[in-house]
């Protein structure tokens, strides 16, 4: 039987999400990259008590200028507003201009989302460590600022480094150009950002492609994320566009 | 006390932290007035950007509703593509940074403490911030210049003895360049050293409006842009 992770449907991908799941969701800060249709799934499917990890919490529309006519971006702010998010692992969590509060502000100044900080760099490694089976490692970063507090620290070469543990997930929602029907994946571009990272880190991960294709559709060469870490693939309707247009 | 003269605008700032770039230096740019910082490289440096979101090398900003949601800055926003770049995910963006393959990165600052501290990710009025790449970067690059307004907006120096707002990195910072004056971080948590004043202000007036002491270096010139 020859192996096909595809999943027909982004309903059928994610119906397993369960109340209370933790859950990766791919991007960086704008549309690019971001598994739109699983996250509308995901609304639709709705389940809650959610925690998401992520670079964000909801800023695609606030950061995104110059964007494309008829573009509009989405991110996990559409999760945030709908009252599934208890909580937020990110590094960026917040609008960038202090009268524009996103969703996730709003939440979590009304008690309603926990916020767990984490520097950028430390995230991504979290992730990769967890699907590298390094339960913890030390980094230089945040090193005696507030982001260290309550964590162990040792010196290496004359320089404070902080402990920071493997970060793990039930479900990764990650965004590629193309899947092969394996579960390789390729990516364009500045997509890739937390991707990789995230498909490493959790049990199950479902990935958004814009096709999937017969295996030796993609080189060998060029794959990015290897199917390992990929459990389901699900194809963007081809009318979605390129990488970005959303209802 | 009032400026002998007018204060640099945020372009010529930009543009004395670019003289600090050398050739074939790999540069990370915050966002704010680093940003500014490409327009203006000296004729005959190549620079080599770094980029948060997965990118080494790029073209410069992509003309307005021309972006590509696959090809963007730290700052999201959309950038032209060119010959040589690389693509790579989180993971080794960072791997790059705290791995202390950045030769220079420009940053914001709320505050610089004497001893270089950096002050730039929380306002605590606002009580929740973004944090991003700042810390890897405070922490990973060879060489961190804070790139800022000498005061704030009321006038409050932004250049102090300790910082009161949560750090980004502890003795990080070895340059500053600010809209009135050019400072060292003297090694070893030694002092700040002010080695150039803008046009028509001198060591007294840049000190009236630092909260640090300075030492005055003894080769003190005004700042030079070419």
């Amino acid at each position: 039987m020859p192996i096909d992770k595809t999943v027909n449907s982004f309903t059928e991908a994610v119906s397993d999400i369960s109340d209370g799941a933790v859950l990766m969701i791919g991007g960086f800060g704008g549309a690019g990259g971001m598994p739109h249709l699983l996250m509308l799934a995901l609304r639709d499917q709705g389940a809650r008590n959610l925690t998401i990890i992520g670079n964000t919490a909801g800023i695609a529309a606030p950061t995104g200028f110059g964007w494309p006519d008829g573009v509009e971006p989405i991110d996990h702010a559409v999760l945030i507003e709908n009252g599934q998010i208890a909580k937020v692992i990110a590094s960026f969590p917040v609008s960038g201009s202090v009268s524009r509060p996103n969703a996730f502000e709003k939440g979590f100044r009304a008690g309603e989302i926990e916020l767990e900080l984490v520097p950028q760099g430390t995230l991504a490694e979290r992730m990769r460590a967890a699907g590298a089976g390094i339960a913890a490692f030390y980094t230089p970063t945040a090193a005696g600022t507030m982001l260290a507090d309550g964590k162990e620290s040792r010196v290496f070469g004359g320089k404070e480094h902080v402990l920071e543990h493997a970060l793990y997930a039930d479900f990764a929602l990650v965004r590629a150009r193309t899947a092969d029907m394996v579960g390789n994946l390729a990516y364009t571009g500045t997509s890739r950002t937390f991707n990789p990272p995230m498909a490493m880190a959790a049990k199950v991960t479902i990935a958004e492609v814009d096709e999937i294709v017969e295996p030796g559709g993609i080189d060998p060469e060029r794959v990015d994320t290897p199917g390992i870490y990929v459990q389901r693939i699900v194809a963007r309707p081809p009318a979605s566009g390129g990488g970005m247009v959303l209802p | 006390m009032t400026d002998l003269a007018p204060r640099l605008g945020r372009d010529v700032i930009a543009m004395r932290v670019a003289r600090e770039f050398g050739d074939g230096d790999v540069v990370n740019l915050g966002i704010g007035i680093p940003t500014l910082c490409s327009d203006f490289v000296p004729p005959g440096v190549q620079l080599m950007y770094h980029s948060e979101s997965g990118l080494l090398n790029c073209g410069p900003l992509a003309d307005d509703g021309h972006g590509d949601v696959d090809l963007i800055n730290a700052g999201g926003q959309f950038l032209s593509p060119i010959p040589g770049m690389a693509y790579f995910d989180s993971a080794e963006a960072f791997a790059m940074i705290r791995g202390g393959h950045i030769d220079v990165t420009a940053l914001g600052a709320l505050q610089v403490s004497a001893t270089g501290d950096l002050a730039n990710w929380f306002l605590p009025a606002r009580g929740v911030g973004n944090v991003g790449g700042a810390m890897d970067l405070a922490a990973g690059a060879k060489r961190v210049i804070a790139a800022m307004e000498h005061n704030g907006r009321d006038g409050t120096p932004k250049i102090v003895p300790e910082c009161s707002y949560p750090l980004t990195g502890k003795g990080c910072v070895s340059l500053i360049v600010t809209d009135i004056a050019v400072i060292e971080v003297l090694p070893g948590g030694a002092g700040l050293q002010l080695i150039e004043h803008a046009p028509g202000w001198d060591a007294a007036s840049v000190q009236s409006q630092t909260e640090a002491e300075l030492e005055v270096s003894p080769d003190l010139t005004e700042i030079t842009l070419v």
